[in-house]
């Protein structure tokens, strides 16, 4: 039933299209019918993509907080001045826009600590994933089940769990300690942010890993046990080296993801208690679409000065996949 | 690091295989537990969602109908004084001591103090949380929603990627390397880079409020271009000619020969696709600011929000958010995890 529906409807879409497209193939000819292909793409591409990409310049430099172009005064760099106004950088305080900053800062924190405990964590679940034991089909889908979860379900998951009398105070309590209010304590929310995106974000780059433990061929480890080498050598001269370009890959990959980290943290916390876990995204969201009146200069300078840091790392990236070889 | 270092299986137990079933039990358990605690919850009732601690498993008071009684009465277990170890029937507490009866001797009333009993319980599922949304919530409404941008996206994707990736890996044409550059480098742009023009474009479409504000920015992806264009180039160009001969028209090729034939990698981009929108939260969020246009997702957060949560609902409208995605990973677990191995995106 369901299959004889699809296929008419395949062959019905045909049909609309085959006479006009023959038409037009008669037309212009088979060279420029290429461009008739492209065109719904690119036509998405420039209207979606391209054109804000252009836009995003005009309203970084221009200010006041209408969304029309034409509506807006040019203001120069003033936008950029105004965010980079500071009597020191290691200080949100003393800076004229000390939001913004704190949002730098705490993505800064939080890039560095979920990057390096996630790709830790993920090489040694791949590690031990590659090995061969039993029930390994399931543990590699148990790892990687958290992924496919959509953030907020992410995020309501664990408040169920972190709330004041959730499962984890309960065991607590259980066990002789205090609870803690998880959430509305600025460390401990910072720690369960760094906490939560690894638990939803792993399963990803173990599954990128375990690929790359694949393509290192067996002989190698034939070879190094003939010659009697020690297991933690094999480790650290045969599978490391030749892990590596697969390491960096995911290690730019989750770099570019945590500067860009909001969904879940934002459902999670709404960025507090207070601006403890405020993050870029989420600056440039409040700034452009949740306050009162929007600063859409501010969140388009703010955006602009972000992908100037996701370019590098893209390059980055680029030269790390270059070295990898095979997918280039 | 022991167990780290095994590679193949040796024969017998030795640290290194415990370490790692260690670190994979620990691994089970912080995975999966999370979600089985939200689905066990979600099938309580209020009053058990309340309690703390709290119990493992839905768990709600036994009643038993008595005669001489109209309603139900809770039962309990005596564990002290006189009657210990009897099953009674509360009829009414009275300060410290509550009065009681044994449901085979309805007659004879007898005093316990309240320290002495407790209550016995019985799974019950709480099925009203779920039938709630259905009648309470406008749960139908979201869901539809989210199914009609995932799968109007998904077609569109397919179709607009799919001929774009045409286009470039079977004609020679002047241009052809520089708007492959061109799609190639937007991967290097993120959506969320271009949030505030991006949202001026779709307003002045009149998009706004409305579901196509959120599929027509997600669909000329750069990944579904790349992905089918690579596999395509693998489709013999002599299979094409040949049905040139028979004076098939382009379209005729494109829809007859190359779509079938990129079936394993349309299917990965339809994986994707439909992960993608139906997860998708920050556009959307953006986009949709009227609550009968809203996804799945944006309805969770929104509920989720409000001062007053009922938790129970909550907990059962997220179960039913994730199950779809569950149930398409346990059948196709095996497709996703090989796209996602072999394309390097999520």
């Amino acid at each position: 039933m369901l299959k004889t529906a699809a296929t008419t409807l395949y062959e019905g879409a045909f049909n609309l299209l085959e006479a006009p497209m023959r038409a037009l193939q008669r037309l212009i000819g088979v060279k420029r019918l290429a461009w008739v292909f492209l065109l719904p793409n690119l036509i998405v591409f420039g209207l979606f993509t391209f054109l804000p990409i252009g836009l995003n310049v005009v309203y970084a430099t221009t200010g006041g907080d209408r969304i029309l172009l034409a509506d807006r005064p040019a203001v120069g760099v003033e936008n950029f001045a105004v965010l980079l106004d500071c009597a020191s950088y290691l200080d949100p305080n003393s800076c004229r826009r000390d939001l913004f900053w704190r949002a730098v800062h705490n993505t800064a924190l939080f890039v560095v600590l979920q990057v390096g405990l996630m790709v830790l964590l993920s090489l040694v679940a791949a590690l031990v994933l590659n090995r061969k034991i039993p029930g390994r089909g399931f543990f590699r889908s148990v790892f990687f089940y958290p992924v496919l979860l959509s953030p907020v379900v992410v995020a309501l998951v664990w408040k169920w769990i972190l709330q004041r009398e959730g499962l984890l105070n309960a065991s607590l309590e259980w066990g002789g300690w205090p609870g803690v209010n998880w959430l509305l304590d600025p460390s401990w929310a910072f720690f369960w942010v760094v906490f939560i995106s690894i638990w939803a974000h792993m399963g990803f780059y173990v599954l990128i890993l375990l690929a790359g433990l694949q393509a290192i061929p067996a002989d190698v480890y034939e070879a190094a046990e003939m010659d009697g080498t020690p297991r933690w050598r094999q480790l650290l001269r045969i599978t490391l080296p030749l892990l590596t370009p697969t390491l960096l890959v995911v290690l730019v990959l989750s770099l570019i993801r945590a500067v860009q980290a909001f969904d879940e943290i934002y459902v999670l916390t709404g960025g507090g208690p207070g601006t403890s876990t405020t993050f870029l995204i989420q600056f440039i969201y409040d700034m452009g679409f949740a306050s009162r009146p929007r600063q859409l200069g501010l969140a388009a300078a703010a955006s602009l000065m972000m992908a100037g840091v996701l370019f590098v790392l893209t390059m980055a990236q680029l030269a790390a996949s270059r070295g990898r070889g095979e997918e280039g | 690091m022991g167990f780290l270092l095994g590679r193949r299986g040796r024969d017998g137990f030795d640290l290194s295989d415990y370490l790692s079933f260690g670190f994979l039990g620990l691994g089970v358990f912080l995975m999966l537990g999370p979600v089985l605690w939200l689905a066990l919850s979600s099938l309580k009732t209020e009053a058990a969602l309340q309690e703390y601690p709290p119990q493992l498993l839905p768990l709600a008071p036994r009643h038993v109908l008595v005669a001489g009684h109209d309603a139900p009465l809770p039962l309990y277990l005596i564990t002290a004084g006189e009657y210990a170890g009897r099953e009674l029937a509360q009829v009414r507490r009275i300060g410290l001591n509550a009065q009681m009866v044994d449901p085979a001797n309805p007659a004879e009333r007898l005093n316990v103090r309240i320290t002495d009993r407790e209550p016995l319980r019985e799974v019950a599922v709480a099925t009203e949380n779920y039938t709630g949304l259905f009648t309470r919530f406008n749960f139908l409404l979201y869901f539809w929603n989210s199914t009609f941008i995932t799968i109007t996206a998904t077609i569109l994707t397919v179709l607009c990627n799919s001929m774009a990736a045409f286009a470039l890996a079977k004609y020679r044409f002047r241009g052809r390397t520089s708007v492959f550059i061109l799609i190639i480098a937007t991967l290097m742009i993120p959506p969320t880079i271009t949030l505030v023009p991006l949202f001026l474009v779709v307003s002045q479409l009149g998009l706004i409020n409305s579901h196509w504000g959120v599929i027509w920015p997600a669909i000329a992806t750069p990944t579904g271009v790349f992905l089918l264009r690579q596999y395509m180039l693998t489709i013999p160009d002599d299979l094409l000619d040949a049905a040139r001969m028979d004076h098939a028209s382009e379209w005729r090729v494109y829809w007859k020969i190359v779509l079938p034939l990129s079936a394993p990698a349309l299917a990965v981009l339809v994986i994707f696709s439909v992960m993608w929108r139906w997860n998708d939260f920050l556009w959307p969020l953006i986009v949709l600011n009227r609550s009968e246009t809203f996804t799945l997702q944006l309805a969770l957060n929104s509920f989720q929000g409000e001062l007053q949560t009922s938790w129970s609902s909550l907990l059962a409208m997220t179960m039913l958010t994730l199950l779809p995605i569950t149930v398409v990973f346990a059948f196709l677990q095996k497709y996703i995890t090989q796209g996602i191995a072999q394309s390097g995106v999520k």
